[in-house]
Order: C-alpha cells, then structure tokens, then sequence
C-alpha cells in the first residue's frame, strides 16, 4: 500500500508547492501505515529527486521524457494515473495550484477515484477518510468523505508546512509510452524576476485608496524589504493600475500566505473570499469603520501615504538594510 | 460550430453562509441564487461572443439540477444562448455531475465544452478536467483568452507565475476565468426571448458518486484586531516581528 505524491516541476526545478505536498503525503503515509512514494514528470536531475528523501518519501518514479516539459493535462493524467496503478498506489497527493487544477480532476476521472480539491488538513482516517477542505471562497469548511477504493486529495498551497528531515529517496526511471500531446504549446510567458503570488510567504495589496498607479511606489518599496509579491482589489486590475494577474478575490487569484498586507482597500466579502485564509492581516486604512478590520488581525487606523514609508523605513532599520 | 456551456447557480457572494440539520447542509432559507459569476461572466459571455461573430454557432447551456435550478438557467437564456438542458438530479459530487455533462456532451456532439474556473460555492475547480476525461479529449484550465478558427482552437492559460499559449484541435473542454470575454448585462428583449427558448429537462444516467459530505463547519470567530496608534508605527512592525513572527 503506497501514497504517490505528484512532483511538479518548471524547467526542471521542484516547485515549493511540491515540499508542502511531500511533506503531507509522507504524514498521511505513516498515518495509515503506507509507504510514501512520489512521481516525477520530465526532465529533472537525478540529485533533486533522490534529494526528496528528507520529505520521507522513499522512491520516486521518474519518467524522464521531454515530451513531459510541458504540463498537458491529458498526456500528465495518464501517465500519473498509470504510475498509481502500477505501483499499487490507494492515495494520491496533488497540489491544488494550476497544475493541480489542469490534472486532478482527470486523474480522478481516469480511475473513478474520489477527490478533494483544495483540502487543508491531514484527512481523519479513524472511520473511513474524510478530509476538510475550504468551501464557498473560504468562507466555511466541508469535511467530505471519499467512498472510492482509490482516495485522490489536492492540497490547497500554504496549507500544510515542509517538513524537512534526512534521508534519500531511490530513483527509479519509469519507461513508459507518452502520447504526443494534442494541445501545441506556441509561448510560454513568464513574469518574470517576481514571486509568484500563490507561493509567496508575504503579500502587501493595494485597493482603490491609492488613488492612482502612480502612487503604487509605496507599495512596492514595501513589497521589496519584506521580499513579497503585490497584489490589488478588482477595481485596481479593472482600472489597469496594475496588471490583471495580481487581482486577488473571489473572481481573482486566492492565496494563503502567512503575511497579507492590505492597504487602501476596504474589505468588502469579495475581496475577502481571497485572501481569509491568510495566517496574519494587517490593513492600513484611513476610514475606521472599514470592514476588513473585522477581518484583521492588526492594523492602523490612518493614511497609507503616511504609514508605508515609516513601514518600510522601521523594517530596514529592523533587518538591518541601509 | 455547437458549444456546450456549463452553468451553475450559486449562493449570491454576499450570502450570510450557515448550516442546518447538525451542520450537514448549506442553510438556504434566506439566499438570493445567482448563475455561479465564473459560469455567466466569462464561459457564457465569451460563447455569445463567438456566436456574434460566427452567427451559425448554436449555443446550448447545461446544468445538473433539480427544478429549483430554472430561474437561473432562464436567466441566462436571457443573456444568450439558443436552448438549455437540466439533468434533473442533485448535483451532490462533482464526479457524479461531470459524468452527467459528459453525457449530454457525447449526446450532442459539441465542438467546444466551456464551464466556469470553479463555483464559488465548493471552489473544486475539477468538473471540466473530469469531462475532458470522460470524453478523453484535450483541456485547458483557468483560461484567460480564447478564440477559435476553423477546427484549432488558439488560448492562453495561466500556469503559475505567468501564462502558456497553444493551439488546441477542436473538441475540447475549457474551463473560463477572467481575460476571456468582456462583461455585459442582459437586456429587456434577451429577457423576453429567453421565455420561449426551450428548456429541456432530463433525466441523469446511472452514475455511481465518489465522494459526499459529512459536515460543514464555520472557521473560528478572528481574537480581534490589534490597533495600533497611527504614530506608532514601529510598535506594529515589532509586533509583526516578534509576535506574529510574520517576517
Ligand atoms: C460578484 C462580485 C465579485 C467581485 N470580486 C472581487 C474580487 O475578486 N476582488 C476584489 O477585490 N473585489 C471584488 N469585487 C468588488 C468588491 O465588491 C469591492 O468593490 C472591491 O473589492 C473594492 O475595492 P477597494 O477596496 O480597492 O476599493 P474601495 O471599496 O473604494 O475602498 C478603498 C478603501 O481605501 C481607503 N482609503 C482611501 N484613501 C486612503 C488613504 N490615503 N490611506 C488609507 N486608506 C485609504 C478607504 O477608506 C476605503 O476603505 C467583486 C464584486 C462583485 C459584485
């Protein structure tokens, strides 16, 4: 009995999102009395894979095929759903990020395997498996119970932390027939140089009480001392203050980090959809009754203008920056 | 061209969210219903728009529901489409809906599935990967444009950290967020029409469900936010520090 991990990568390096799912996957292994295994896709070295034995995983089936460079759900589903079956897999572990997203639901598809998407905990194996997940944009949880003999969980990021321990996974190099994919990638456009924000540790927002694009400064000086990603409110993206990708929200990116900054923007329950499962908040907003104070965990009551610049400035003296 | 659009109704974002009968079901007593924003704003918005363009597109809308559902597949008959289909089921696990979906879509030989990114009330975002299964064609995920010419698909989806363009053959499944089409409202004729287009009611296919849930609960109640003087701002970037140990 196994629980498989899926590994996912980005021009051959293991995405951060892959040590939290490792790590769940190997908790959940010795929950049940399993043996953690993981499944590697594409070109990735040898040392990182076996290196992924300090998340306790034991092997990692590593089919190396170019072919596998490029997320295609299709052509991932079958070869993650077969690795499953031929080595005896009843649990599969997947990140609830975009790649999660695009393959998930077709592997449980593939093998009438019941699946929780965007689960937060450890699943409750004691009487049957059941497994908390966030509901109606994290507004509520659902424990739901998988009935299915094959059990498949996606994790929400920033859910679960990285355990790091010693220990050295076998590599075992999988051949298996890979269909060409029918989807033809013609560009791949990356932002570049930034965190990307469902993996950042911090996030500092702006809303609307910015004013204007140009005031944005602010936030990013503040972004740069902590090394966070930025985010907006709808109406900012909606406005082309910033860029469409940093709206977060219910209709917008959701994110988890441990540190959400929100600076002029209200909190209205959209917006919040977002960014509740963040660990600590802090909103900077000038109106005391603002409502995303009822949702804070800190905050000051006061003009943005004044505040971040003194932020920034504390924190470097902090961290020592000149 | 035949595109099949998924819809789904949806507690209103503003709803008050609370449970009933020990926690094991959604409290709807009180609930404005709307069509799921992801379903209506961006996979049906952009089918209309297809259909503007390419006026021979037939467009049918789907939703696995029971009678409850109508009001809102009228409404969005009245934002656009020719006809609609309920699978008269409750559409308790998204395995059990997405073969229901698949069903209707091998029935009517559709070049072009299109669901929302997620409902915003289960937030599984896996229905339409599910149906590409079933119908073992091609997906695209979280799409942020799309656009099609003769039997190729063109879209751009987001991946982390940015966005991957490709050529897709048709059919396929496409699940629509922001990016794909622009926003609009239906108008007083739209609402009137949408009386008299038809609405098909079926009955499910036997589907076995893989999953169901036992109970929900509500996060824990926030301790409360710390306010911090205005003129005290190195006190909350202590705080963040050495008891939030946020940074
Ligand atoms: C179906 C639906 C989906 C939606 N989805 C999203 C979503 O995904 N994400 C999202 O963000 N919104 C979403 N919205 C919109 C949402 O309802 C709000 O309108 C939006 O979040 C408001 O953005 P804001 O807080 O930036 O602006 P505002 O509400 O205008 O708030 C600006 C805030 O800035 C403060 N302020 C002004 N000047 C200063 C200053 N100098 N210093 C400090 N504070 C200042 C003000 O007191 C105010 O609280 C959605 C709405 C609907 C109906």
């Amino acid at each position: 009995m196994s629980v498989l991990i899926f590994v996912d990568q980005s021009e051959g390096h293991i995405k951060k999102s892959s040590f939290e799912v490792l790590s769940y996957g190997a908790k959940l292994a010795e929950q049940i009395g399993a043996t953690a295994e993981a499944v590697a896709l594409g070109t990735i070295n040898d040392e990182q894979l076996s290196a992924l034995g300090k998340y306790g995983v034991k092997k990692v089936h590593h089919i190396n095929n170019e072919i596998l460079n490029h997320v295609d759900a299709q052509v991932y589903a079958k070869a993650i759903a077969d690795t499953a079956t031929n080595t005896g897999a009843t649990v599969i572990v997947i990140s609830h990020n975009q790649t999660g997203k695009a393959i998930a639901g077709r592997v449980s598809a593939r093998l009438k395997a019941g699946l929780v998407a965007g689960a937060i905990a450890l699943p409750e194996t004691s009487n049957g498996f059941t497994v908390k997940k966030t509901v109606f944009s994290g507004k509520a949880y659902a424990n739901i119970t998988i009935t299915s003999p094959i059990k498949i969980i996606s994790l929400n990021p920033n859910s679960f932390h990285v355990i790091e321990g010693e220990g050295i996974a076998e590599v075992i190099a999988v051949t298996a027939a890979i269909d060409t994919p029918k989807v033809k990638v013609t560009a791949v456009n990356k932002i570049s140089g930034e965190v990307p924000l469902t993996e950042a540790d911090i996030v500092v927002s702006g809303g609307r009480g910015l004013k204007g694009p140009e005031n944005w400064g602010i936030i990013l000086d503040l972004a740069k001392v902590l090394g966070a990603a930025t985010a907006c409110s709808r109406p900012v993206g909606d406005a082309h203050w910033r860029p469409h990708h940093e709206h977060v929200g219910q209709t917008g990116i959701q994110i988890a980090p441990n540190l959400y900054i929100a600076v002029g923007i209200s909190g209205a329950i959209q917006h919040l959809a977002g960014v509740n499962r963040s660990k600590v908040i802090v909103v900077i907003n000038k109106d005391p009754e603002a409502p995303f104070f009822k949702a804070a965990d800190y905050g000051i009551v006061g003009d943005a203008f004044d505040i971040l610049p003194q932020m920034t400035a504390e924190i470097k003296k902090l961290k020592g920056i000149a | 061209m035949k595109i099949l659009v998924c819809v789904s109704k949806a507690p209103d974002t503003t709803s008050k969210i609370a449970f009933k009968d020990g926690n094991t079901k959604f409290e709807d007593n009180g609930v404005q219903w709307i069509i799921n924003p992801y379903d209506e704003w961006y996979s049906l918005v952009r089918a209309i728009e297809l259909k503007e363009k390419e006026p021979a597109t037939i467009i049918h809308l789907v939703t696995v529901g029971t009678a409850d559902a109508e009001p809102i597949i009228r409404k969005a008959l009245a934002l656009g489409g020719d006809e609609a289909i309920r699978v008269n089921t409750d559409n308790s696990d998204s395995y059990y809906t997405a073969a229901q979906i698949a069903e209707v879509a091998k029935q009517g030989a559709y070049d072009l599935v299109f669901t929302g990114k997620e409902t915003i009330d289960y937030n599984g975002s896996s229905v339409g990967a599910m149906v590409a299964e079933l119908m073992d064609i091609p997906y695209i995920s979280l799409a942020t444009k799309f656009d099609v010419a003769g039997t190729v698909a063109t879209v751009s989806r987001e991946i982390e950290g940015g966005e991957e363009v490709a050529e897709v053959p048709l059919p396929l499944v496409v699940s629509c967020q922001k990016g794909v089409a622009e926003q609009r409202i239906p108008n007083m004729r739209g609402i009137m029409a949408a009386r008299t287009k038809p609405l098909k009611v079926v009955e499910p296919a036997t589907v076995e469900t893989l999953t169901s849930v036992s109970s929900y609960e509500l996060p824990p109640a926030k301790a409360g936010v710390k306010l911090v003087a205005a003129d005290n701002v190195a006190e909350l970037v202590r705080l963040l520090h050495e008891e939030a140990k946020a940074f």
